[in-house]
């Protein structure tokens, strides 16, 4: 029973990442009906400067993480104003091509910057477990859950009760009405763009130490992603979450007491869960709309 | 008495449908102004060309400037438009919808307005949490006005207020929008197709046809001319 709840609570913590990602996923997509394909090189690509920062710059793990959230962020905002802005009033197609282009082209520029080299990142939580009634929880799952409560609640306030919040999300579910307003809504796009981007590295700095830090590190989390958002609901970020903590317990428990799955089964049990959404209930567990468009 | 708004000669196309073939009109500051006309006359567009969600060419002036840019300007500027078929934030709550009527304001008191519009609209207090899209159709369109009003606007355009809803609420739509005239001087722009309610609030009217202004005058001329109101106002 023991070994149970230490794998559901491993399972929460990969989950929140999942969870996280996935969030990132449907604040863009609420926004402006397309899904971001690039959102999981972006993370990485956040990583990699966190990893820099400590490695190069002499920062400890946290500066060096609120740093990157803020250069994330600076980022997003970028990348919208830069490439995304010019197209979105035009067919969605266009937009989601110009997010695969920049999945290839972070990637790459990830290559040529520090090399495919795989590289170990240290866990800015203790090592070694903690008891909490019998059951071993290590700290780094308790820490990486604890991040990712904080990062959803934290966001969900900013979404409630600040103005801005309010306006981001008047510009989503009725941009034209916003205006009438006085809300720039494609302003409001960007900011979203900006705070995907720093949901994303607070997914990928909370992923680099359990894998290795490599281009293609968050290709395989950003399909659980894809999976949660789409079992939560493609528009709902409570979806999201909750999508994500399904996704990854569910995911370990199957690995750890079905034999034949263990852990290289564990992404293709994701596609399926896609598949199985798609097919027998489009619109998630929260959703409204039904996934659509790419 | 100036005008605060000011529309010479303007012109708006939706691609090839050309709506306004060159209107001008005027509303002077601290009165009630009436837009009249048949269905597609271009009521709706001439609202529209004001608050900058329609292509326009023209002139339009308001409070002694040339009014330019989208509608996130013309908001800023002081002009509150409820568009046709209650325009609200049906997803968002109804404190979430008269908070964001406020959102060009820099001043703290959105509290204390949101419980000024409770003087008007008694029931948003008690229904602050429910979602704009479970109102009714009368509530969405007092919620709608008062978001409007939450901005403190200086000109305020209300489009076809009237539409699908009882004559009782229409007449309580029409008594708050006189009290704001009367009492706190503002000036209001009013689609209606409903000409009878209409005159009986505005101080003068303009009747559109096809695009153009076909006839205009104080609500009194217009009501007392038993040929326009036959051919025009249909009543
Ligand atoms: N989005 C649009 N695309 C193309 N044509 C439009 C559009 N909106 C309005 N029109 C056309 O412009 C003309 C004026 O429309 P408008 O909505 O201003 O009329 P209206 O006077 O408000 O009518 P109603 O009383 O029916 O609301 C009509 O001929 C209409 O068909
Ligand atoms: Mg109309």
């Amino acid at each position: 029973m023991a070994a149970f709840f230490q794998q559901v609570v491993s399972g929460l913590a990969s989950g929140g990442i999942y969870g996280a990602l996935a969030l990132a996923i449907v604040l863009i997509h609420r926004a402006t009906g397309v899904i971001n394909f690039a959102q999981g090189e972006m993370a990485m690509f956040s990583t990699y400067i966190a990893w820099t920062l400590t490695t190069n710059h002499g920062f400890s793990y946290w500066p060096a993480f609120a740093v990157t959230l803020l250069v994330s962020f600076l980022g997003g905002v970028g990348i919208h104003r830069a490439v995304i802005r010019p197209v979105e009033r035009g067919p969605q197609i266009r937009v989601v091509i110009i997010t695969i282009g920049l999945l290839l082209l972070l990637n790459g520029l990830a290559f040529w910057i520090w090399s495919g080299e795989v590289r170990a990142v240290p866990s800015p939580f203790p090592a070694g477990t903690i008891d909490i009634g019998g059951v071993a929880i290590s700290w780094s799952d308790i820490g990486t859950i604890a991040v990712c409560l904080t990062s959803v609640l934290v966001l969900s306030a900013f979404f409630r009760f600040t103005k801005v919040g309010l306006a981001m999300r008047a510009a989503a579910v009725n941009p034209s009405e916003a205006r009438l307003v006085g809300v720039r809504v494609s302003s409001m796009l960007g900011l979203g763009w900006g705070l995907a981007a720093m949901l994303g590295a607070i997914a990928g700095m909370l992923t680099a130490p359990n894998v290795f830090l490599d281009p293609n590190m968050m290709q395989a989390v950003l399909i659980y992603a894809f999976a949660a958002a789409l079992l939560g609901g493609i528009d709902s970020p409570i979806g999201a979450v909750v999508g994500g903590l399904i996704l990854g317990v569910g995911l370990n428990l199957l690995g750890t007491y079905v034999d034949f799955v263990g852990s290289d089964l564990k992404l293709p049990a994701a596609l399926l869960v896609i598949l199985g959404v798609l097919l027998l209930r489009p619109a998630g567990l929260f959703g409204k709309t039904v996934v659509k468009k790419v | 008495m100036t005008a605060l708004l000011e529309l010479r000669n303007v012109e708006a196309r939706y691609g090839p449908v050309q709506a306004l073939r060159g209107i001008s009109v005027e509303v002077p500051e601290g009165t009630i102004v009436a837009v009249l006309g048949a269905n597609g006359a271009g009521k709706t567009t001439t609202l529209r060309a004001v608050s900058g969600t329609v292509r326009r060419a023209g002139e339009i002036t308001f409070a002694g400037k040339p009014l330019r840019g989208g509608p996130e300007a013309v908001a800023k500027a002081g002009i509150a438009h409820v568009p046709e078929g209650r325009g609200t934030f049906t997803e968002l709550s109804v404190t979430e919808n008269l908070r964001l009527g406020a959102y060009t304001r820099r001043d703290p008191s959105v509290k204390a307005d949101i419980e000024r519009m409770a003087g008007y609209f008694p029931w948003i207090l008690d229904r602050g949490d429910q979602r704009a899209g479970t109102l009714s159709g009368g509530e969405q369109q007092m919620l709608a006005l008062a978001r409007a009003l939450m901005g403190r606007p200086r000109l305020l355009m209300l489009d076809e207020p009237s539409l699908g809803l009882a004559p009782l609420i229409v007449r309580e739509i029409f008594r708050i929008v006189r009290e704001l005239n009367e009492k706190d001087g503002l000036t209001v722009l009013v689609v209606e197709q409903d000409a009878r309610i209409a005159l009986d609030s505005a101080a003068t009217a303009y009747v559109l046809e096809v695009g153009t202004v076909a006839l205009s005058g104080s609500s009194a001329e217009l009501k007392g001319d038993e040929a326009v109101r036959r051919s025009y106002l249909g009543y």
